[in-house]
């Protein structure tokens, strides 16, 4: 059994509640990038739309930067962050490869290949 | 009473509608993923229920993190379909099935499971992507109301398998005190082992897929006994969705008949599975 801090095997990023209470503040703007509207709001000034929704400057670094490994260490959960990833045309795959240090093409080449089996 | 005729275990990976919707489906990429599909959608579609219900779970779509529902049910007429960052999935809006949902609800509730209740829903890829791997060409309308529960998968700790299975045999016997309707569906969603964030992102794990293929049929208690913690070593920290099969399962009879399996990698990040039981043939 993993340790009751740090739930999940190394490499992994559980969505527990503490990560929830560190990551709110970004993820509530995240989730809000659903509305179409709210996407022209973010594009037309990102900080601006951070300090709205009361980011941390250590969260605004991040969205800005687009500093995916940040994100997921200030409390992002995936299925958030991937909203902005959208908003600028990256996939799933890009991410991955981010993660685990690959290319785009690398990291989609390994799924191809039969996924990740060894980690 | 209302019978049970079919549970199907399917993936909901996004990229999955996103083929189906840009014509994909031959491309090599994608061709071995639906020809997996076809014999499971040629015996469904001579099967349709008179209502689905469809076990999923939402991905920042339709509930926000304020509130997390570990269960919940949809009593709306209908749902729609979500704008999850890029637009609607251009397929039908769901019709729903209130008063049958309403009877769930209260059985359930019953029965001790305090599911939250949505009077209004929109239901994102996790929803629509099992109805169209169901259902490739659904035209003006999907092929009979649903009802959604949905779970949380995503927000550490979500239900133990051995709750999720109990809720499921708690819903197989809610359906079968229902007069309303004949026959029902079954969908359990999600999986199978895939991992989106960190540095064991793309993780996959076919031994334990097939393992969960093979107990889901015949041995589900099996996959009750692994802990949440088990799941998200085994099949990655996103292949926990593989508890709602669980409770598609808890809601079939205990023997069943497997009409088909199918196995692919990946799609996309995602080893994707499916599994299509008769529930009218143990």
């Amino acid at each position: 059994m993993p340790d009751d801090t740090v739930p999940g095997p190394a490499g992994t990023y559980v969505f527990d509640g503490p990560a929830g209470r560190r990551g709110q503040t970004m993820n509530r703007m995240f989730s809000s990038l659903r509305d179409e509207h709210a996407r022209a709001e973010f594009r037309a000034g990102e900080a601006a739309y951070c300090a709205r929704f009361g980011l941390s400057e250590a969260h605004t670094a991040a969205v800005l930067d687009r500093d995916w490994q940040a994100m997921l260490d200030l409390g992002g959960s995936i299925f958030y962050i991937y909203k902005l990833a959208m908003m600028d045309g990256l996939s799933m795959q890009y991410l991955g490869g981010v993660f685990t240090g690959m290319s785009e093409a690398e990291f989609t080449a390994a799924m191809r290949a039969g996924g990740r089996r060894d980690v | 009473m209302s019978e049970v005729i079919w549970g199907l275990g399917t993936s909901h990976v996004p990229s999955i509608g996103a083929a189906m919707d840009r014509g994909l489906v031959a491309d090599p990429l994608w061709a071995p993923l639906f020809e997996g599909y076809a014999p499971a959608r040629e015996w469904l579609a001579g099967r349709n229920p008179d209502v689905a219900i469809l076990i999923y779970n939402d991905h920042a779509n339709g509930v926000d993190l304020d509130i997390t529902p570990t269960f919940g049910i949809g009593t709306a007429d209908h749902y729609r379909v979500a704008d999850e960052g890029f637009g609607r999935r251009r397929v039908p809006d769901v019709v729903g099935a209130p008063e049958m949902a309403f009877h769930l609800v209260q059985n359930l509730i019953d029965e001790g499971f305090d599911l939250t209740v949505f009077s209004e829903l929109d239901v994102d890829h996790g929803f629509t992507v099992p109805l169209s791997v169901w259902t490739p060409d659904p035209g003006e309308a999907w092929p009979c109301p649903v009802i959604p529960v949905m779970v949380n998968v995503i927000r550490y700790p979500q239900p133990s398998a051995a709750r999720c299975y109990a809720l499921g045999q708690a819903l197989g016997r809610a359906i079968a005190s229902y007069d309303g309707v004949g026959t029902v569906g079954v969908l359990g969603t999600g999986g199978m082992s895939h991992q989106l964030a960190g540095a064991r992102a793309g993780f996959v794990n076919p031994e334990f897929d097939h393992m969960f293929l093979d107990a889901v049929a015949r041995d589900p208690e099996k996959l009750t006994a692994l802990h949440r913690d088990d799941y998200i070593r085994l099949a990655g920290s996103e292949g926990i969705e593989l508890i709602m099969w669980l409770v598609m399962r808890g809601a079939l009879n205990p023997t069943v008949r497997t009409v088909h399996t199918a196995y692919h990698v990946p799609a996309s990040n995602t080893a994707a599975g499916l599994a299509l039981f008769d529930n009218r043939a143990g």
